[in-house]
């Protein structure tokens, strides 16, 4: 990862140096993920595709891209042979207010303004269920606000300003997001505010080279539209690591004592310090694991999360490393205990040393400048590390999840064997077909599982609803709870028939559930499922990668035999007829 | 204040990061058609890059008015005078 390419970044310097910044992550030993971009533009996007191409690739995604020529951006989306033959995986498009075609005029009537906004909205959302249709995941930009306002201050609120104009026809995109899937909305309304409007829609960009904003805001757009794309190709982070003298409260508390510390809204610094923490409290609703890493006794660190000014408290963080170890070291042993990549975390903490170290010795952990206390939160939040596409139930359960299983973890301790600590779980799985409302996580699991994952196979939403839609598959999914909780769907499955054979072309599960046996019961229900098919062979696929070597052996220790290798790629096969049910510790449902 | 030879280091550093080539060395007379790569997609680099390094804006008549890179130093000579 480039950090030059982390917010807050440098625009110019980015534009300036793109051609060698290009050339310094393809060197990079990066395992990407190859998907293709179509760029639809209803105004000059050649830079804009560069700069997005630095900042995909900065996230791991090596993108293939198609632009559309000049303005053809709903010519190309509606009758562009190109596009189809292309076959994007996402498609981008780029408009903004001058692309409105037709706005009210002062004589117009109310019903002569609704009827316009109908038409205007309508030949975007044609567009849109014609990409959807294709399957192609679609990004829409909303409209900024026009640069300027003939009715002055009324111009947002007549029916006839057209800033009013443009924020309804907002809504209305808005309300198409909310009901379609697959369909995005990067907010360029929000960016180019951030940005200051005036510089934003700079007029001479749009006069000299017809580009719909400023030169130098293009990386802020690109950036935006990549976070999207990262998100939905579960590349998200998932955890923050925080620190806590001076991060989560002023001064040291080992110290200050509890008395002294910097937090309450009595005190300028105290205040800033309490919205910091309430913003990261808010994150704990959207599923992101909370832990510490602070260079403290436990029992200190303990005693500033009891102080009464602390939205924070001990029970929101999954794990508290406070001791006087190395961070770099303390956030291994945390992403070990969470099953989760050390990718994954976001490592906040204001000393610049720190930093220093960890960034330097964790590949790929997020380790924003935050500067001083009140710009804690901009930045952080701008970085877009928790850009949320696809908003599961799951997502929304999951830090409570990640903290049942530490208490798991810890009741292991107690069993001397453990098949006696399975049971006492009381494991009940539900395998199912992909039922409607599973689809999206299906495709999702898809999309973020690397380890245990035989094929590594992604597969979009749209996918995974055609293979629902299909006779040729056996298709499973598996939900797990147990005593101390509802895991969700954590395993997924995807057969394909072929006469009496079946290929499982897809095999994954949550990392969350290792060692429950869930991979037990997954096998169980497809072989009950090959039998009632007269389906006689299972034949297994292992296609290794940097990050599933964990299920290398997975295949034989379920008794299957391997029959083939080519290139590490190893195929396996079982004979349906002399299998016996293996799961001896989850009740099926 | 700058003077006219670092204006040209400057914007010598600055061709040979939009051209990602070291080697780079311009000249009064060079022009577009002298780099291979100087397309109008470079020439906004070039615009950018120049209007960050030196704290100016350029006008769009000034931009349009650009023949070699002696105007493009003499336009930035006296916009840092102004």
């Amino acid at each position: 990862m480039l950090s030059c390419l982390a917010h807050p970044f440098d625009n110019e310097y980015i534009m300036q140096k793109k051609r060698s910044l290009k050339r310094e992550l393809l060197a990079f030993d990066t395992e990407f993920i190859e998907k293709k971009v179509a760029i639809l533009g209803g105004s000059t996007t050649a830079e804009i595709k560069n700069i997005l191409e630095l900042f995909l690739l900065n996230f791991g995604i090596k993108p293939e891209f198609y632009e559309s020529e000049y303005a053809q951006y709903w010519q190309d989306a509606m009758f562009g042979e190109k596009l189809e033959n292309f076959n994007p995986d996402i498609v981008f498009i780029h408009t903004g207010y001058r692309n409105i075609s037709g706005l009210p005029y002062l004589q117009d009537s109310t019903a002569v303004v609704d009827d316009l906004l109908k038409q205007q909205f309508s030949h975007f959302s044609q567009m849109w269920d014609k990409l959807l249709a294709q399957g192609y995941c679609v990004i829409q930009n909303n409209f900024e606000r026009p640069l300027y306002r003939l009715l002055g201050n009324k111009d947002i609120s007549d029916y006839r300003g057209h800033s009013n104009f443009v924020s309804r026809l907002n809504q209305k995109f808005y309300e198409y997001a909310s009901t379609h899937s697959g369909f995005y909305i990067n907010d360029i309304d929000y960016l180019s505010a951030s940005y200051g409007l005036e510089k934003w829609s700079d007029l001479s960009s749009w006069y000299m080279y017809k580009y719909a904003l400023c030169l130098q805001a293009i990386p802020e757009l690109a950036f935006s539209v990549a976070n999207i794309i990262k998100s939905v190709y579960g590349k998200n982070k998932k955890a923050f690591v925080l620190d806590l003298d001076n991060t989560l409260w002023g001064g040291v508390i080992g110290d200050d004592g509890q008395e002294s510390i910097v937090l309450g809204q009595d005190n300028p610094e105290g205040y800033a310090y309490c919205e910091f923490q309430a913003y990261i409290k808010a994150h704990l609703d959207l599923g992101i694991v909370l832990a510490i890493s602070s260079k403290n006794d436990e029992e200190n660190a303990f005693l500033g999360l009891e102080h009464p000014d602390s939205s924070l408290s001990t029970e929101d963080f999954t794990i508290i490393k406070a001791n006087w170890d190395s961070k770099d070291q303390n956030i291994t042993k945390i992403a070990d205990q969470l099953s989760l990549g050390v990718d994954s975390f976001v490592f906040v903490d204001d000393n610049p040393a720190e930093r220093i170290l960890v960034s330097s010795q964790i590949p790929g952990i997020s380790v924003p400048e935050i500067g001083a206390v009140e710009n804690y939160i901009r930045l952080i939040d701008k970085s877009g590390f928790f850009e949320s596409t696809t908003m599961t139930e799951d997502d929304m359960a999951r830090g409570q999840m990640y903290r049942q299983n530490a208490q798991r973890t810890n009741q292991e301790k107690s069993f001397t064997n453990y098949g006696e600590y399975l049971k006492s779980l009381d494991m009940k799985a539900s395998i199912t077909d992909f039922d409607p409302v599973y689809l999206q996580r299906v495709a999702q699991l898809t999309n973020k599982t690397n380890q245990f994952n035989l094929t590594t196979k992604r597969y979009s939403e749209n996918d995974i609803s055609a293979i629902a839609a299909e006779a040729d598959y056996i298709r499973l999914c598996g939900r797990l709870s147990d005593k101390f909780g509802d895991n969700g769907i954590v395993s997924v499955l995807i057969g394909r028939k072929d006469k009496m054979v079946c290929h499982l072309d897809l095999w994954l599960m949550s990392c969350r559930v290792l060692k429950r046996d869930m991979e037990l019961a997954m096998l169980d229900k497809l072989v009950e499922k090959c039998r009632a098919e007269s389906i006689k062979k299972l034949i297994g696929y292992y296609f290794p990668t940097p990050k599933n070597a964990m299920v290398k052996n997975f295949y034989h220790e379920l008794g299957f035999e391997q029959i083939d290798e080519k290139e590490n790629a190893t195929i396996w096969e079982l004979d349906i007829d002399r299998y016996e049910k293996k799961n001896q510790s989850i009740k099926i449902l | 204040m700058l003077n006219r030879e670092e204006i040209r280091k400057n914007l010598n550093l600055i061709f040979q990061d939009v051209f990602d080539d070291t080697t780079i060395e311009i000249t009064d007379e060079m022009s577009a058609k002298d780099i291979e790569d100087w397309d109008s997609l470079a020439q906004i680099d070039l615009i950018v890059a120049s209007e960050g390094t030196f704290n100016v804006k350029f006008g769009i008549s000034e931009i349009a008015q650009l023949k070699n890179i002696g105007d493009m130093l003499d336009l930035i000579e006296r916009k840092l005078c102004q």
